[in-house]
């Protein structure tokens, strides 16, 4: 699969819609198991946890963070996870995002077992696989915002002209064509965001997780970021939405409740 | 990540904190710069200890009274006048010493030199026609006094340039006459110039025929010193041996280690000499050692603190798909960029410094190619060595735990 098939599926799913909707495809030569599990990927949910337990050892005392959270993600969702702090949803969101290993039970992220894997292989998932939105941003303070947005595709090891393309193309689909050169601390907070969505995208993520992406923002850029987040699922996007805030939760289509590092609840949203 | 890229960040990386690099650079730098300066100074003196050793002459043997040797440390010039002009003259028969081509006894002292209304005190030399081909020097104006004049005890004396200079002799001295310790002598030639060295002025002299100095100015007929020239190089062990056998047996001693005299050859003193000047040179550059070491340290202080400060930087690259080791090679191609640059910029110091310093020092600095590639090497790989443990604390960051700092 070349370069200029990928950008022209890059802009299918970003225009059209369900066709891309799971747009299993990765960067590069990926490793069999992964190109593999294309096929069972599209029939399968992008995330499926089973019976997860997470536990921290804090020096003689061992805490459960994640007490067998069992959770079905289907590609094209656009789903919240709402706790209150402590109730696991950051270790559920870094175990979501391959940042850490579950204790016990299983994850499939596409169809691939992740749970076994080492950090160079979850190195790459994180690369092909997840795109990352934070509250903080996260923007390299000394690079303009496209080279911000060509991280992951550095690491990946694009080759430099058609991460530059395809970083402007993920630039254009957040609105910010005409601040690609622009470095963060010239950006407004939203615009920031929105820089660090374009990032999330310009990967062709099976899994867009974003961790409290409006806790930083004043509540007309949050809309707008929501938005922007409405846009993508609109246009296939599954994304993971998490958040202590009931409204910011509303934005998505299905809610799921985390309290004591168990699913509460599992609901559509009632907006 | 392809090296190009980790060279990219890590320039990028450095280029985001120009005044702590640069010091960090400075303290590499310094410490090149002085490697590269103390290695040249030893280079320097040993070449300078070697030119004006092989200027004594070629194929030379040294004979002197009464010193010993002992660990190489030659005991210096000893109290005892052990040698006379008949040794000098028994070394130069053809029959005994076939090998010693040609022998040149001086007899020396201080002494007051007067010409016209000028004085001057110099080495007043006794010697004979032969000194002139043994110590390789030359005449710049006259002539050198000859066999027949040793002999017939001419009173002929030949200058060194300065002291016909500081004798207000610079202009037409032949035929002038200068007295030495009231003794009467008509200037016969001057010699060329053979430079100074650190230690002995070659050029302030006065030469005159061993029997006139021995009979008139010093009166003894010991020498303090008798070159030997070997007809060459491959027969100077000959010649050694000659000359030990002939004046032991001149000297009536039977047991070689009493000898009274010692032999010397050139390439002794120059092993001596070097070997002095390389222990200082080893000792300085030790010293310049210590200073690269401590910019070494300044190199890892900085990456560490690069690495603490970058934390959620870190963390942001690993959630984005860097792996350990791309992290640890961005940071240890920072370090190697420091290291490199202070390496270069170093060497630049040094071949200024070894362009300026000659002016305000006696010293000559050779800088030698290899000592500049090896020193731009050595600051490289000192950056990559000190890189490594902070390089490594970046790569074993746990992702969340990067994200999550402040």
């Amino acid at each position: 699969m070349g370069a200029g098939e990928q950008m022209s599926q890059f802009s299918d799913s970003g225009a059209t819609g369900p066709d891309g909707r799971i747009s299993p495809l990765s960067v590069g030569p990926a490793p069999t198991a992964v190109m593999d599990s294309r096929v069972i990927g599209q029939r399968s949910p992008i995330v499926e946890l089973v019976d997860v337990w997470k536990s921290y050892r804090t020096g003689t005392i061992s805490v459960d963070a994640l007490r067998g959270v069992s959770l079905r993600i289907a590609g094209g969702e656009f789903v919240s996870i709402i706790g209150p702090s402590g109730s696991g949803k950051s270790t559920l969101m870094h175990i979501l995002g391959c940042l850490d290993l579950s204790t016990l039970g299983s994850y499939r992220l596409a169809g691939v077992d992740v749970s076994e894997m080492d950090e160079v292989e979850l190195a790459e998932v994180r690369n092909r696989r997840i795109g990352f939105v934070f509250q903080q941003f996260n923007l390299l303070p000394k690079l303009s915002a496209w080279r911000n947005v060509e991280l992951p595709l550095v690491y990946a090891g694009v080759e430099r002209r058609v991460r530059k393309q395809r970083a402007l193309r993920a630039l254009e689909r957040v609105g910010l064509a005409d601040r690609v050169e622009h470095r963060p601390t010239e950006l407004s907070g939203g615009q920031q965001q929105r820089v660090a969505v374009a990032r999330a995208l310009v990967n062709e993520p099976s899994l867009i997780l974003a961790d409290e992406p409006t806790g930083n923002l004043d509540s007309s850029s949050a809309a707008d970021v929501l938005g922007l987040l409405g846009e993508l699922h609109a246009a296939g996007r599954t994304i993971v939405l998490i958040t202590h805030d009931a409204e910011v939760a509303s934005a998505a289509g299905r809610v799921v409740r985390i309290r004591d590092g168990l699913i509460h609840a599992d609901e559509a949203a009632h907006t | 990540m392809s090296w190009f890229e980790t060279l990219r960040s890590g320039m990028e990386a450095i280029a985001g904190h120009r005044l702590r690099s640069g010091l960090t650079v400075l303290g590499i730098l310094i410490g090149i710069a002085a490697v590269i300066l103390t290695v040249g100074l030893g280079e320097g003196a040993t070449s300078q200890v070697n030119s004006a050793i092989s200027a004594l002459g070629a194929n030379l043997l040294i004979v002197t009274p009464g010193s010993t040797t002992t660990g190489g440390v030659r005991g210096g010039f000893g109290s005892a006048s052990t040698l006379t002009y008949a040794d000098a003259v028994a070394l130069g028969s053809h029959v005994d010493c076939p090998d010693i081509a040609a022998v040149a006894p001086t007899a020396q002292s201080e002494t007051n030199v007067v010409a016209g209304t000028s004085n001057w005190t110099t080495s007043v030399v006794g010697t004979t026609a032969s000194w002139l081909s043994v110590r390789s020097r030359s005449i710049e104006v006259g002539s050198f006094f000859t066999a027949a004049q040793v002999k017939g005890q001419n009173d002929v004396a030949v200058l060194g340039s300065t002291t016909a200079s500081e004798l207000g002799l610079g202009f037409d001295p032949v035929g002038r006459t200068i007295d030495v310790g009231s003794v009467p002598l008509t200037v016969i030639g001057v010699l060329t110039s053979a430079g100074s060295s650190a230690s002995t002025n070659e050029d302030d002299m006065v030469l005159v025929p061993i029997t006139v100095a021995q009979s008139q100015i010093l009166g003894s007929d010991s020498v303090q010193t008798i070159y030997l020239e070997a007809g060459s190089s491959g027969t100077l062990g000959a010649a050694y041996n000659e000359a030990d056998d002939e004046l032991l047996s001149l000297h009536q001693i039977t047991t070689p280690t009493a000898a009274d005299f010692t032999i010397t050859s050139q390439s002794t003193i120059a092993a001596t000499a070097s070997s002095v000047d390389k222990t200082l040179t080893v000792l300085l550059a030790g010293i310049a050692a210590i200073s690269l070491l401590v910019g070494g340290i300044g190199v890892m202080n900085i990456m560490l603190v690069s690495v603490t400060e970058r934390v959620r930087e870190i963390g942001l690259r690993k959630a984005l798909g860097a792996t350990p080791a791309a992290i640890r090679r961005q940071f240890l191609v920072e370090a190697s960029v420091l290291g490199l640059a202070g390496g270069v910029l170093g060497a630049g110091l040094g071949l200024i410094g070894a362009a300026v310093l000659p002016h305000f020092i006696s010293n000559t600095i050779s800088i030698e190619w290899w000592a500049m590639a090896g020193a731009v090497g050595v600051a490289m790989v000192i950056g990559v060595a000190f890189g490594v443990y902070p390089a490594t604390r970046a790569a074993r960051l746990a992702p969340i735990e990067a994200l999550r700092s402040q």
